[in-house]
C-alpha cells in the first residue's frame, strides 16, 4: 500500500504505535510479552542467534503464545552481548546481559512465567533516547 | 561565612559573562546584603557549566536548583522568593524544548545525562526489518514534513541552524554542503551515503545500518529533495553483509509503501536509492575515491577542486554524507534546529557516537553530547581500564588521528579541541590503551595499516609510508639510531605536506603524536646505539640524556 500523504502516515503511525509503546514505557494495548534480542554483528558473533533459537524453541515447547520474540539492532552494550530485553505490559522493561542459550530457560521460568526479573543478569540502562 | 547555609553559583564562563552574568552576581550580592542575608548565602562565581546556550546560569546549592537565562533584574526575585521564602522561581527553570515541562534539578536534564541517543535512537528498540515499527516511532514523518510542508530553502536553513557537522570526521557543516550542491545548475544530481567505514575500531555506521536502516533512507530522501536529486546511492563495503541485507529489506519495504520511488507522499518529487558495494579499501571513504569506485574505476582520489558538489558522480553535482550524519537529520526536521543546537559546544553541536574499544571494561557503542570529557567517556561510561591497570593513552580518529594522554583526559571533546591537540574526531573510533601497551608498536600498527591501504597513486604516500614503516621496524628491532628518528620526523612532514588526499596527509599522525607524547619509549629502543663511543664515523649518532 502506498502512503499518499502525511495524514495517512500519521494514521499508520497510530496503528503501529501499540507495537512499540510497550518497549519504552511498559504500556501496550495487547497482553503480549516481548523479548527483544540484539541481533547486530556484535550480538550475532557472541551467540545471539543461538539465544534466539533457544527462546523460540522453549516458548514453542511450552505453548507460550503470548510472547513475541523480536530481533533488534545493537543497543550499545557490546561488552555484554548477547543482550536481551524483556518487556512485560505494565512493568519497566528489563535488559539482560550475557544471555547465552543456557540462560534462556532461567529467564523464561523466572521472569516470563513467574514475573520476577532475574536480578544477577540485569544491566542498568544509562541512556536517554531523543 | 560560617553561617552560610546556601551557595549561589553564578556562571562566570565566557558565554555567560557576555550575557551579563557579572551584573547578575553583583545584584545578588547587593540584594542579599540589603535583606540582611549576606552572612547566610555565599555567592560564588564558577567556571562554565557547559550549557552556554541557556546562559547566564545560576545554580542554588544545596537545593540543586538550576536557573537559566537569568538577567540582572531577576536577582531580586531569586533572593526574595528562593532564599527567603524557599519557593522556586518557576519561570527561570529550564524548560525542555519539546515537552512543556520544567526541569529543576541538574541531573534530571537530558543535557547532563552522560548518554543521549539521537543517531542511535532506534537501535535496539525497533525491529529493523519491519517498516511499520519505524513508522511507529515517528519514522518518515520528517520526510513527509519536509516535502509537503517545507520549501527546499527551509530545510537547508533548518540543517544549517542545527549546526550539524559531518560525522565522518571531517566536520564540514552539513547544511552548507547541501546548500552548495543545491545551488549547482544541473538537471542530474546525486545524493551519496558514505557507508565505507574503514577506521580500525570504528563500528558506529554499521550498527546504525543494522539497527535502523530506514532512518538513513529517510534522510537521504530529504537530502535528495533539497539538492534536487532523484537518485541516491549507498556506497557500502561488502564486508558488511548483515547491514547490506537489512538495507535491501528496508529499501524494498520503503518502495512498497511509496516512500521511495515515484511521487513520494503524492507530490511530484521522486527519489530512489541503489546500493553499490566497495571492496573494503580504506581510501574509498575519501569522497572522490568513493565516487571513482562507484563509477567502476579504481578507488583512487582526485585533486580537489572541483569538489564533488560541483563535479561528482559521472560529472554531475553530488553530495556525499556519512551514515551517522544522515541518522541525525530526521530528528532535526521533526524536533527543530533549536533543539539540536541546544546540545553540544559552541562550534560542535549535537551528539556524537563513539565506538569504545581496547583495554576498557565496557566495550561498546556510546552516544554522548559534544563537549563531554574523555574522562567521562572512559571512566563513567566505559567503566575504566580492564584489570584495574593504569590508563596510558587513547587513540581517536583511527590512523588519521593521534593519541591523547592522561593530561588531556579533561578536554571537552569536539572537532576543534581534538584537532588542536594533534588528534581528530575521525569517525569516532576510540581505542583505549593501558600501561602495558607499547607506543612504538601502536605507531607501527597504524602505519602498517595505512601503508597497506595506500592506493599508490601519489609517491609520498606510496613510498613514504613504506620507508617510515621500515624505519619503525628498525627502531623496534633495537637497531635504530637518532638519525632514524630525525628521518622519521622529516618524512612525516614531507608526506603530510605533499600527499594527494587525506589518507597520506594524515598517515604520519600516529607516529608524530606518539613521538611527541612518549619519546622515552622510542629512546629506550635506541639507547644502546647512542652511548658515546670513539667511533668517528658515527656522525649521525647524537647523545641522548635518556
Amino acid at each position: 500500500m502506498k502512503i499518499k500523504s502525511l495524514d495517512e502516515l500519521r494514521k499508520i503511525k497510530e496503528e503501529s504505535m501499540e507495537k512499540v509503546k510497550l518497549r519504552q514505557h511498559g504500556q501496550g494495548a495487547t497482553e503480549h510479552i516481548e523479548v527483544l534480542i540484539g541481533m547486530a554483528t556484535c550480538g550475532i558473533s557472541s551467540g545471539a542467534r543461538e539465544t534466539l533459537n533457544a527462546f523460540m524453541k522453549e516458548l514453542g515447547d511450552e505453548n507460550l503464545d503470548n510472547v513475541k520474540v523480536i530481533p533488534v539492532g545493537c543497543i550499545g552494550y557490546c561488552h555484554s552481548e548477547p543482550t536481551v530485553q524483556v518487556n512485560i505490559p505494565g512493568e519497566t522493561p528489563v535488559l539482560y546481559g550475557n544471555v547465552k542459550e543456557n540462560k534462556v530457560h532461567n529467564i523464561i521460568e523466572k521472569h516470563i512465567k513467574g514475573g520476577e526479573p532475574v536480578k544477577n543478569m540485569i544491566i542498568n540502562v544509562d541512556f536517554e533516547r531523543a | 561565612m560560617e553561617k552560610a547555609r546556601t551557595n549561589i553559583m553564578v556562571c562566570g564562563g565566557t558565554g555567560c559573562l557576555a550575557s551579563e552574568s557579572e551584573k547578575v552576581m553583583k545584584n545578588l550580592q547587593l540584594i542579599a546584603k540589603a535583606r540582611g542575608y549576606a552572612d547566610e548565602v555565599e555567592i560564588i562565581q564558577t567556571g562554565c557549566f557547559g550549557f552556554c546556550e541557556q546562559g547566564p546560569i545560576v545554580k542554588i546549592e544545596p537545593d540543586n536548583v538550576f536557573y537559566v537565562r537569568v538577567g540582572p533584574k531577576d536577582a531580586k526575585e531569586i533572593i526574595d522568593e528562593h532564599i527567603i521564602k524557599g519557593r522556586r522561581v518557576e519561570r527561570l527553570l529550564y524548560k525542555e524544548p519539546n515537552e512543556d515541562k520544567t526541569i529543576n534539578k541538574q541531573e534530571d536534564m537530558p543535557f547532563y545525562k552522560k548518554q543521549l541517543r539521537v543517531a542511535l535512537r532506534n537501535c535496539g528498540l525497533i525491529n529493523p526489518e519491519d517498516i511499520y515499527e519505524y513508522i511507529a516511532v515517528g519514522g518518515y514523518e520528517a520526510l513527509g514534513k519536509a516535502i509537503s510542508e517545507m520549501t527546499r530553502e527551509e530545510v537547508v536553513e533548518a540543517v544549517k541552524d542545527s549546526g550539524l557537522r559531518g560525522r565522518g570526521g571531517g566536520g564540514f557543516p552539513t547544511g552548507l554542503k547541501w546548500e552548495i550542491t543545491k545551488k549547482q545548475e544541473s538537471d542530474v544530481k546525486f545524493m551519496i551515503c558514505n557507508a565505507d567505514e574503514g577506521d580500525p575500531g570504528a563500528f558506529m555506521d554499521r550498527s546504525i545500518l543494522e539497527g535502523d536502516p530506514h532512518s538513513v533512507l529517510e534522510a537521504m530522501t530529504i537530502g535528495g529533495y533539497v539538492i534536487g536529486a532523484d537518485k541516491g546511492i549507498i556506497y557500502i563495503r561488502a564486508e558488511y553483509p548483515l547491514a547490506i541485507s537489512r538495507l535491501r529489506t528496508a529499501i524494498e519495504q520503503a518502495r512498497e509503501a511509496g516512500l521511495l520511488g515515484k511521487n513520494i507522499f503524492g507530490t511530484d518529487f521522486s527519489f530512489d536509492i541503489d546500493l553499490k558495494f566497495g571492496a573494503g579499501a580504506f581510501v574509498c571513504g575519501e569522497e572522490t575515491a568513493l565516487i571513482n569506485s562507484c563509477e567502476g574505476k579504481r578507488g583512487e582520489p582526485n585533486y580537489k577542486p572541483p569538489y564533488p558538489a560541483q563535479e561528482g558522480y559521472w560529472g554531475h553535482p553530488t553530495c556525499v554524507n556519512n551514515v551517522e550524519t544522515f541518522a541525525n537529520i530526521p530528528p532535526i526536521i521533526t524536533r527543530g534546529a533549536e533543539w539540536y543546537a541546544s546540545m553540544g559546544t559552541e562550534k560542535s553541536k549535537g551528539t556524537k557516537v563513539f565506538a569504545l574499544a581496547g583495554k576498557i571494561n565496557n566495550v561498546g557503542l556510546v552516544e554522548v553530547p559534544m563537549g563531554i570529557t574523555l574522562r567521562e567517556i572512559i571512566y563513567d561510561i566505559g567503566g575504566g581500564i580492564q584489570g584495574g591497570r593504569k590508563f596510558k593513552a587513547v587513540q581517536t580518529g583511527g590512523p588519521s588521528g593521534g593519541v591523547l594522554t592522561e593530561n588531556e583526559l579533561d578536554t571537552p571533546i569536539d572537532y576543534d579541541s581534538l584537532r588542536e591537540r594533534g588528534s581528530m574526531m575521525g569517525s569516532g573510533g576510540m581505542i583505549v590503551m593501558d600501561e602495558t601497551d607499547n607506543m612504538v608498536n601502536v605507531a607501527k600498527f597504524y602505519l602498517e595499516f595505512t601503508m597497506d591501504e595506500s592506493c599508490g597513486r601519489c609517491t609520498p604516500c606510496r613510498i613514504g609510508t613504506k620507508r617510515m614503516f621500515e624505519l619503525l621496524e628498525k627502531i623496534s628491532d633495537g637497531k635504530g639510531t637518532m638519525a632514524d628518528i630525525d628521518a622519521l620526523k622529516q618524512l612525516s612532514y614531507m608526506i603530510k605536506g605533499s600527499s594527494l588526499c587525506g589518507l597520506g596527509q594524515t598517515a604520519p599522525n600516529p607516529v608524530l603524536s606518539t613521538l611527541k607524547h612518549f619519546p622515552d619509549e622510542y629512546m629506550k629502543l635506541i639507547k644502546d646505539v647512542d652511548t658515546p663511543t670513539n667511533n668517528d664515523h658515527a656522525k649521525n649518532k647524537v647523545k641522548v640524556n635518556a
